[in-house]
């Protein structure tokens, strides 16, 4: 499949597009919710740590990293499927 | 030419055995310096060596990268691999401020300043999905070069050359002084004097080899900044027995600072003193402080993914692909600082407060603490203050006065650890500020050289006079920063923010739409730059000169959470009421959505 195929560019870009609202989702939850949540959450101990705490200061970060790797992962294979990969 | 390029090519091809063996000669110096000073060399003579061995490296590396060419120059020849331009980035991105400020402001800020944290690490996600990839397979030099592009014309150009600068500037100075702060603390000489020299270090690192210049000193400057953050926590952690990696098990030092908040009070000081404050917002206490905490971290996610000293390092590299990949790396080796500051915080916290710990001093007798030897050093400077205010000859809480920024520094002191450790953490500082001097410096001689200058005002300069020109005005701009930074208007945290407000309100919106929105036109990117910039710079001048109350507690760290959604809005609006971008430009950004292809923009444009 050529790159210039415009319907496969259509659908290539439909994916990317669909991979990026999940990630967006994620982003939302890690960065913004949860932090917010610290106070409720922080009545749950984890590894000693108050939640609310423990996600403010790391959890939340852990999940920032595994999210750049995993979506770079999966939109790899997407560019790969389409021939669109350099 | 040839030549040179050969040269390149070997070392990009030895990089893995070139950083190994500089970092081998760091720790070799550091043990060095650690032996001397057990044979009885003073901690002056430690501090200068650390600084002089640091710089002088940077500087042989600035001098071999040298370079007279466009591509070089601009993006580092486009040859930088993911996981080198990973280290570079996580320089160029922890400055000044995360290093030596962070963890003071945890300290002292407690849970809303943790939106730092969150905040900037968060950012990489949406610079990841949103932004990198696609600007690299623009394969433009700077961040205007996308905006000229994509929406045509000078006009938007230059907005975004005017928020590029306002915003750069006003972090760089921010990083000179710090630069300026532990060069004058480490060598004891005047900050004023401190200031120039560090400038003179930034030069040297960014002046010859431009991006290229840049690019290898960072890689460098991450590798000393990381060691030197993470070998005093690790230290102290093993001390206070909270094992070898302090970082998965200091939680009950969470709640025994709570305890000790509890016992001691967090009462605001009888008698302030200015420049120093004393501890009042309690480390762990979120309840109805989500929105202070969320607010600012919104701004600087958006903040982290508008600035263009870090975009622009992903054009750096070879391919789509790899650019991707370097911004996971990136996020990686930040997140190696990141998740220690707050430990450090915490556990120097522990180390004042515990009256089981030997190193604490709140309610001990006042002259006992007058007399510590740290106490003594940093108060002679006036970082640092004790007063019996109460006259009860106990020192309280609320007596003791600390200059935030000066938390990381003063830990191993505190900590009674060795004066060589102090030495390191004044080299880490020192390259965490200097490699974030180098790249806003850089983006800003670059955007004035190469989207002012060249693209506006002379298009057909010749390479040469492009490269003359770009160098002349990293001098000029480095030392109009430096002039500024020796003013100290604000601290090194709140000029940061800043920046970063200054960023997300004027380009984040007319950046992202430009890729994710192929019906914004020119008219609506304009639209979209003057009207958050000046929004949010009007909301700053008024709440800033109290002028003005705060709206929902949005205050001057945070007014980018006014400035974007007014882009937003008027970026939509005016882009729906005028007529769509030609057929060109909407293909143009459909070539941007894929990966494979030649850039939109040829090399040596």
């Amino acid at each position: 499949m050529s790159s210039t195929d415009a319907g496969a560019r259509e659908r290539h870009w439909e994916k990317t597009r669909n991979l990026n609202t999940l990630v967006m989702i994620l982003w939302v939850i890690f960065a913004i919710i949860i932090p917010w949540m610290a106070g409720p959450l922080n009545s749950i101990t984890f590894l000693g740590f108050p939640l609310g705490y423990y996600m403010c200061v790391q959890g939340s970060l852990i999940a920032f990293v595994a999210i750049i790797w995993i979506q770079n992962f999966r939109q790899d294979q997407i560019d790969d499927e389409f021939g669109v990969d350099e | 030419m040839a030549v040179e390029q050969a040269k390149s090519g070997r070392f990009i091809d030895n990089l893995g055995k070139v950083y190994a063996l500089y970092t081998l000669g760091f720790l070799a110096f550091f043990a060095l310096m650690a032996i001397l000073e057990r044979m009885g060399m003073g901690a002056q003579a430690i501090g200068i060596g650390f600084l002089l061995f640091t710089i002088g490296i940077y500087a042989v590396i600035g001098w071999l990268s040298r370079t007279a060419e466009v591509d070089a120059y601009y993006v580092a020849g486009r040859e930088v691999p993911a996981l080198y331009n990973g280290m570079a980035t996580a320089a160029d991105w922890m400055s000044g401020a995360s290093f030596v400020a962070l963890a003071g402001g945890v300290y002292f800020g407690g849970y809303p300043y943790l939106g730092f944290i969150v905040g900037w690490t968060g950012g990489y996600v949406l610079v990841n999905s949103l932004l990198a990839p696609y600007l690299r397979k623009f394969g433009c030099y700077t961040v205007p070069d996308f905006i000229g592009t994509r929406y045509g014309g000078n006009t938007a150009r230059l907005c975004a050359v005017i928020v590029l600068v306002v915003a750069s500037f006003t972090y760089v100075t921010a990083q000179i002084d710090a630069t300026g702060t532990i060069a004058a603390q480490t060598l004891g000489i005047p900050f004023e004097l401190g200031v120039w020299l560090g400038l003179t270090g930034i030069f040297i690192c960014s002046m010859l080899g431009g991006m290229r210049g840049v690019t290898w000193t960072q890689v460098a400057q991450y590798i000393v900044l990381i060691i030197a953050y993470l070998v005093p926590i690790i230290w102290m952690s093993n001390k206070q027995g909270f094992g070898i990696i302090p970082h998965f098990s200091y939680g009950d030092a969470i709640g025994r600072i709570a305890e000790l908040e509890a016992m001691y009070g967090l009462a605001p000081a009888a008698e302030a003193i200015p420049g120093v404050s004393v501890l009042t917002t309690p480390q762990n206490e979120p309840t109805g402080k989500g929105w202070a905490m969320v607010s600012l971290a919104i701004c600087m996610m958006a903040g982290t993914a508008s600035l263009p000293h870090i975009l622009m390092r992903y054009f750096t590299t070879p391919s789509v692909r790899s650019a991707r990949r370097s911004v996971g790396w990136s996020l990686t080796f930040i997140f190696l600082l990141y998740f220690s500051a707050p430990a450090l915080a915490t556990l120097t916290k522990l180390q004042l407060l515990d009256p089981n710990l030997a190193t604490s001093i709140i309610g001990k007798s006042f002259e006992e603490v007058a007399n510590l030897e740290w106490i003594k050093h940093w108060s002679s400077v006036g970082m640092l203050a004790v007063a019996d205010q109460n006259g009860d000859g106990i020192l309280q809480l609320n007596e003791f006065f600390m200059r935030p920024d000066i938390v990381v520094l003063a830990t191993p002191e505190i900590a009674g650890l060795p004066y060589v450790i102090s030495g390191l953490v004044a080299a880490g500082g020192l390259a965490a500020a200097m490699s974030t001097a180098d790249g806003l410096l850089l983006a800003i001689a670059n955007a004035l050289s190469h989207d002012l200058y060249y693209k506006i005002i002379d298009p057909k300069a010749d390479t040469a006079r492009r490269l003359i020109v770009a160098r002349i005005l990293l001098l000029f701009i480095g030392a109009a920063g430096a002039v500024v930074a020796s003013l100290k208007l604000t601290g090194i945290l709140g000029a940061v923010a800043w920046a970063f407000d200054f960023a997300c309100s004027g380009l984040f919106f007319p950046l992202v739409l430009g890729v994710w929105w192929k019906r914004a036109n020119t008219a609506g990117a304009i639209a979209g730059m003057i009207g958050g910039f000046v929004a949010g710079s009007w909301y700053l001048y008024m709440v800033y000169n109290g002028l003005m109350e705060p709206w929902w507690g949005i205050d001057h760290l945070r007014f980018g959470i006014i400035g974007m959604p007014v882009s937003l809005v008027c970026m939509v609006v005016v882009s729906l009421l005028t007529p769509a971008p030609s057929k060109e430009i909407q293909d143009m950004v459909d070539e941007v959505r894929i990966p494979s292809g030649k850039p939109i923009l040829a090399s040596h444009h």
